[in-house]
């Protein structure tokens, strides 16, 4: 075992082929779900309408999404004469590469010795958990800032320039909300906060509730889901920053979407959810913890479906209003009242 | 009698809730879980649409499909003689009549003249009907298929045979309880 990485501690870590292994399958574990995601947001949204949702490709239609990235990868790479083509190029892929450096950190379980070997269920535990995601989901928004203007459209800018205001009013409130979370725990490890419930016998949903609330409700503005999809907002700014994409690259925009969805939803499941425990104290085997995991994701991915297809867009005061007025008056009181209880106990 | 009191006439008017502050927040959070309730409920539900080619929808006994030209059902005569007024009739210009003589040898409907050349042009077609209105002898009327799509346009000139036989696939027609 080698020393600690110079950036942040690191919970524990592997050898370097086990972790070249991790990450691997970290990403193909990642490439995989997007199309899940998507059948599963298709096929619900349609129930929610009072439809049945793709059922034409394949069996019961499951094979839609790998059918719509085919058609996607397969249409002719399009550039407007106005766009800067470097930029508009390594846009998509900033989207995409911190989307699944974020997912890295998500603990799919505990340290387990498999094949003697002791391995972690998770990327890399660091232990400045949700900070390294902040980090990320922050460097996302370059992502969309850079797409939007260097497709040189107005559009896309608008777009863009909403991402960028959204940023900041919801970033604020998102990590005020887990700091709760972790004050009741003591670390910032995610592993850590695990472990940490299960000390308390208690999922920090429950003495959190505000902050999961918080954390929801600033969560779908992070990931530009709907009620908070001005980014994008179909219905005014024709496709927001993703406007000028087409092909590979929109797809790309496309798959980061999806993917962040599922790592706020990861995180959340972490941080509230109680990772990989199960309640009542029941202690399945090691291999039944990532699909523990993988089922309280899903719960999250469908709360954010659900959601979706109930709510409207707002409007853009409102956005910012709700963000600045509502939100982070709401994390803070909720950090002040959980730093004093903290304290007392 | 009762007495007249000022106060029955008062109308209360509904007025929504003043807007935000902690009540407002908390009826936005109740109405967002009842707006969830609602979605949910269509779920509960199931879905309400109809998988289309395989299943179709049943059309009232008056819907006004593709026409049909009739025969006697007795002695199997055309009831069509042929004398023009459904393509006089047609706004849309669609129908071409060419009649000739009925001969002992060659009869083909019980009237003077018959129809040797029925001709609809399904393409310029507006299913309005007037045809059916015109026709004295009831020869021409408004059949129940919908699906005439075909690729060429001329595919779409139906002839008196196509016109006379039975439609290939049979359009469900919806019973008197549906």
């Amino acid at each position: 075992m080698t020393g600690p990485l110079p950036l942040a501690v690191v919970g524990y870590f592997e050898p370097w082929w086990i972790q070249v292994i991790k990450a691997i399958v970290v990403f193909a574990v990642g490439l995989q779900m997007v199309p899940v995601i998507l059948i599963l947001e298709r096929k619900l949204l349609g129930r929610f309408q009072g439809r049945y949702g793709p059922n034409r490709v394949g069996a019961f239609g499951l094979i839609q999404p790998i059918a719509d990235i085919l058609k996607l990868l397969s249409k002719e790479e399009f550039r407007p004469s106005t766009s800067v083509g470097f930029l508009f190029a390594l846009a998509p892929v900033i989207s995409i590469l911190t989307a699944v450096a974020t997912f890295a950190i998500i603990p799919f379980g505990d340290v387990h010795n498999i094949f003697g070997t002791n391995i972690g269920l998770y990327g890399i535990d660091v232990g400045i958990g949700p900070l390294y995601a902040f980090a990320f989901g922050a460097i996302a928004f370059y992502g969309i800032m850079l797409g939007g203007w260097a497709s040189g459209s107005k559009y896309s800018f608008l777009g863009a320039m909403r991402g960028a205001a959204q940023l900041i009013s919801y970033e604020v409130a998102l990590g005020l909300s887990l700091i709760g979370v972790v004050f009741q725990a003591g670390t910032l490890s995610l592993t850590g906060i695990v472990h940490a419930q299960q000390h308390y016998g208690l999922w920090f949903f429950i003495p959190q509730l505000f902050g999961f609330i918080i954390f929801m409700v600033a969560g779908f503005a992070e990931t530009n889901r709907a009620p908070f999809d001005l980014v994008e907002a179909d219905a005014e700014l024709v496709g927001g920053f993703n406007t000028e994409y087409g092909g590979g690259k929109f797809a790309s925009y496309f798959f980061a979407e999806y993917l962040n969805v599922f790592v706020i939803s990861g995180i959340a499941t972490t941080m509230f959810l109680g990772g990989w425990l199960l309640p009542f104290g029941i202690h399945p085997p090691a291999f039944v913890d990532p699909i523990v995991v993988l089922v309280k994701m899903f719960l999250f991915v469908i709360v954010f479906i659900w959601i979706r297809a109930t709510l409207p867009r707002l409007r853009y005061d409102q956005l910012m209003s709700f963000g600045w007025k509502v939100l982070l008056p709401l994390a803070t009181l909720n950090v002040l009242i959980t730093a004093i209880l903290v304290v007392e106990t | 009698m009762t007495r007249w009191t000022p106060g029955d006439d008062v109308i209360a008017v509904q007025r929504g809730p003043e807007p935000g502050g902690a009540g407002g927040l908390y009826r936005a959070f109740g109405e967002t879980l009842r707006g969830m309730r609602t979605t949910l409920a269509r779920i509960a539900e199931g879905p309400h649409t109809i998988q289309y080619p395989e299943e179709k929808v049943p059309v009232y006994p008056r819907f006004r499909g593709r026409h049909k030209l009739h025969r006697f059902e007795d002695t199997g005569l055309e009831k069509c003689v042929g004398c023009s007024l459904c393509a006089a009739a047609c706004p849309a210009d669609c129908i071409r009549v060419v009649a000739a003589e009925n001969t002992p040898e060659n009869r083909v409907s019980p009237g003077e003249r018959y129809a040797a050349v029925y001709e609809i042009n399904m393409s310029r077609c507006i299913f309005c009907g007037y045809c059916e209105v015109a026709c004295p002898f009831d020869a021409i009327t408004m059949g129940h298929d919908y699906e005439l799509s075909d690729y060429n346009r001329s595919d779409l000139i139906f002839t008196k045979e196509m016109l006379l036989a039975e439609p290939i696939e049979r359009t469900p027609l919806r019973t008197a309880d549906e």
